[in-house]
């Protein structure tokens, strides 16, 4: 009794009872979709997470402070940074939320206050006009760039340029739109003022710097930049390495790639549980089947069937099963995973490796799950399985 | 003179039912020999189906000694008595015992798949089979699409398809009706004609009697008068209690 034999007979009998087959084999075929889908939607969001980092710019470092009283950053920590070899651009920032009025259109919106080194810093574009000059800076100009869903609320259709704003009463020139950037990280990037540092420190009332922006000269000295920077840091204010934190994009990416890793092995254990479930559906079929056809079993040990042929029978019944829904879960995951994809915004992102273990775990449970009930039907005793009806 | 195919000798075999032991067989001895056809007639109760199963080595005796074909089979492991059974018995089932699944020739060929025979050898041999009990015409019908005595037939196909040394049947006729019974058994003699070992199991007499011996059992033991028939005027209803007064 060899191996294709005992294959002929399984696709035979699961021929005999298709409906049930296939109630089986709906287990594991949505087990093994589900893998697929919610790990191709896992690895799709942090496979966006992590081209929005790179977007931002690999030469960007950020000194945060978490404690503006300890650690206050001023204008001479900003001119160290500045003289740094590895250094290009600074630009200090102060943030605040301000309520922003024209007409009849207001808007909530974050403002930062800037430099004229912010844009480059942070590779924004602008969409019209121009943006911040030092003497603006200087001479705290009531000028402000607005981010494009901000110009969208309040000027609808008008073009913001040489148009005032009211932020706390005070009237703002517009001098320029930023390109939309799109949302990062869950905060949105149009949805912002910049003005000059020097006048946002008054609108928004924070007189303290909370985060610092430095470009890198060049992608290679990253390192050495952060190195230079955290040296300033360090000397500047030491002891206090707690309330600050110099961090490159690397960092961050590193950071959210573990958040979004855990995330997407997450998922996939949930969608392996019901893969788990799956399997117990085909046991619980199969130990059916065995009492079923105990008969059977009977006549086919008494004309000379041994145990092995009866184990692999059923257990290749079992196989063939899991590895039918495993087959059908693959194709019917890609679909859903491709019209996810096409008729929603999420990202997708296809893993070959996790599709071809989500089958062969499939096959394996088809395995683990077959072998109670095929061991059964090989041990039964043939006289009583003769005569049972 | 030759070996016997069966050779027997005080085999006893009991078992548990409702906490009481029953003697299923009490040192039966029985020798077969090549060619014979020999019934073994009893009522239900008597040891009559243990001794089947120990004879088509279903099971296993708790004492003595089994000789099947010179292979000591007493000792044997499950597995070792499935190849046994597969190579040396031919069983032939009261209701056939067909697979319902598989159609006449499928049924015949199985115990060749068991045996590891050839796609094409194996589906020769149960070809021939079917053709000589008759059903070439009916190879590819499954068995709710043949009678009563076809299905017999087909089984008696696939208990020769191995080419056996003993054909076992239980009670072949039981559920066939005079005529159909009457066609099964003169196939058998027929079969005996061309020197094929064969025991009948049955608990009617005029079944037995188509055999060149019997034996009878009852109680758990085997009595043999040497197929010296006892004139049909002195059977009873049962048929047996004519012997226990000899």
């Amino acid at each position: 009794m060899n191996l294709s034999e005992s294959m002929k007979m399984a696709l035979r009998s699961i021929k005999t009872n298709k409906v049930r087959a296939f109630l089986t084999m709906l287990g594991i075929i949505i087990g093994v979709a589900s893998v697929i889908v919610l790990v191709s939607i896992g690895q799709g969001s942090s496979q966006s997470v992590q081209d929005e980092i790179n977007s931002l710019g690999t030469n960007l470092l950020t000194v945060s402070v978490a404690d503006t009283d300890s650690v206050e950053l001023t204008e001479k920590t900003i001119n160290q940074f500045k003289k740094l070899d590895g250094i290009t651009d600074v630009a200090p920032v102060v943030t605040g939320r301000v309520y922003a009025k024209n007409g009849q259109n207001s808007a909530q919106v974050s403002m930062t206050g800037a430099t004229s080194a912010y844009l480059s810093v942070r590779d924004l574009e602008l969409g019209q006009g121009r943006f911040l000059t030092d003497l603006e800076t200087e001479l705290r100009s009531k000028v402000v760039i607005l981010g494009s869903d901000t110009a969208s609320t309040l000027f609808e259709n008008q073009n913001p340029i040489d148009q005032n704003i009211l932020i706390g009463g005070v009237s703002y020139r517009v001098i320029g739109v930023l390109k939309s950037v799109g949302t990062s990280m869950g905060s949105s990037g149009d949805d912002v003022i910049i003005a000059p540092i020097t006048s946002a420190e008054r609108a928004t009332g924070s007189t303290t710097i909370g985060t610092i922006y430095l470009k890198a000269k060049n992608e290679e000295i990253v390192e050495r930049a952060m190195y230079q920077v955290q040296g300033v840091m360090t000397t500047s204010f030491p002891g206090q390495s707690d309330n600050y934190s110099v961090t490159n994009q690397e960092d961050l990416m590193e950071t959210m790639s573990s958040v979004s890793g855990t995330f997407t092995l997450m998922l996939g254990g949930i969608a392996s549980i019901s893969l788990l479930v799956g399997g117990i559906g085909i046991m619980n079929i199969m130990l059916v089947s065995v009492s079923e056809r105990t008969k059977e079993i009977g006549i086919r040990k008494a004309i000379g069937a041994n145990q092995k042929s009866i184990l692999l029978q059923f257990l290749i019944e079992a196989i063939v099963l899991s590895c039918f829904g495993g087959l059908a879960g693959v194709a019917i995951g890609l679909g859903i995973a491709k019209s996810i994809s096409a008729f929603s915004t999420l990202s997708i992102s296809y893993s070959w490796p996790v599709t071809l273990l989500a089958f062969l775990f499939s096959i394996l449970i088809g395995v683990i799950f077959g072998v109670f009930p095929a061991n059964k039907a090989s041990k039964l005793n043939p006289i009583q399985a003769l005569h049972h009806e | 003179m030759a070996k016997p195919i069966i050779n027997i000798q005080n085999m006893s075999k009991s078992y548990e039912l409702g906490g009481e032991t029953v003697k299923a067989l009490q040192d039966v001895c029985l020798i077969v020999n090549k060619g014979d056809f020999i019934s073994i007639i009893g009522p239900s109760g008597s040891g009559k189906s243990t001794f089947m199963n120990m004879i088509g080595c279903l099971d296993k005796p708790d004492t003595g000694k089994y000789l099947l074909d010179e292979k000591e089979v007493e000792k044997m492991k499950d597995n070792e008595l499935a190849a046994i059974r597969n190579i040396k018995i031919g069983f032939i089932f009261q209701n056939f015992n067909l697979l319902a699944k598989l159609t006449a020739l499928e049924n015949v060929e199985l115990p060749l798949v068991y045996r590891g025979v050839g796609v094409k050898e194996r589906r020769e041999a149960a070809v021939a089979c079917l053709d000589r009990v008759g059903l070439g015409d009916r190879m590819n019908h499954l068995p709710n699409q043949l009678s009563g005595g076809q299905q017999q037939r087909v089984a008696i196909a696939r208990a020769l398809a191995g080419n056996p040394p003993v054909l076992l049947a239980d009670e072949p006729t039981g559920a066939l009706d005079s005529k159909t019974s009457k066609e099964v058994l003169q196939m058998l003699k027929g079969l005996h004609e061309n020197g094929q070992t064969i025991i009948l199991i049955t608990h009617d007499l005029e079944v037995a009697k188509e055999a060149t011996r019997v034996a009878r059992i009852q109680d758990g033991q085997l009595f043999e008068n040497g197929g010296d028939w006892i004139e049909p005027e002195r059977i009873d209803e049962d048929g047996l209690t004519l012997y226990q007064n000899q």
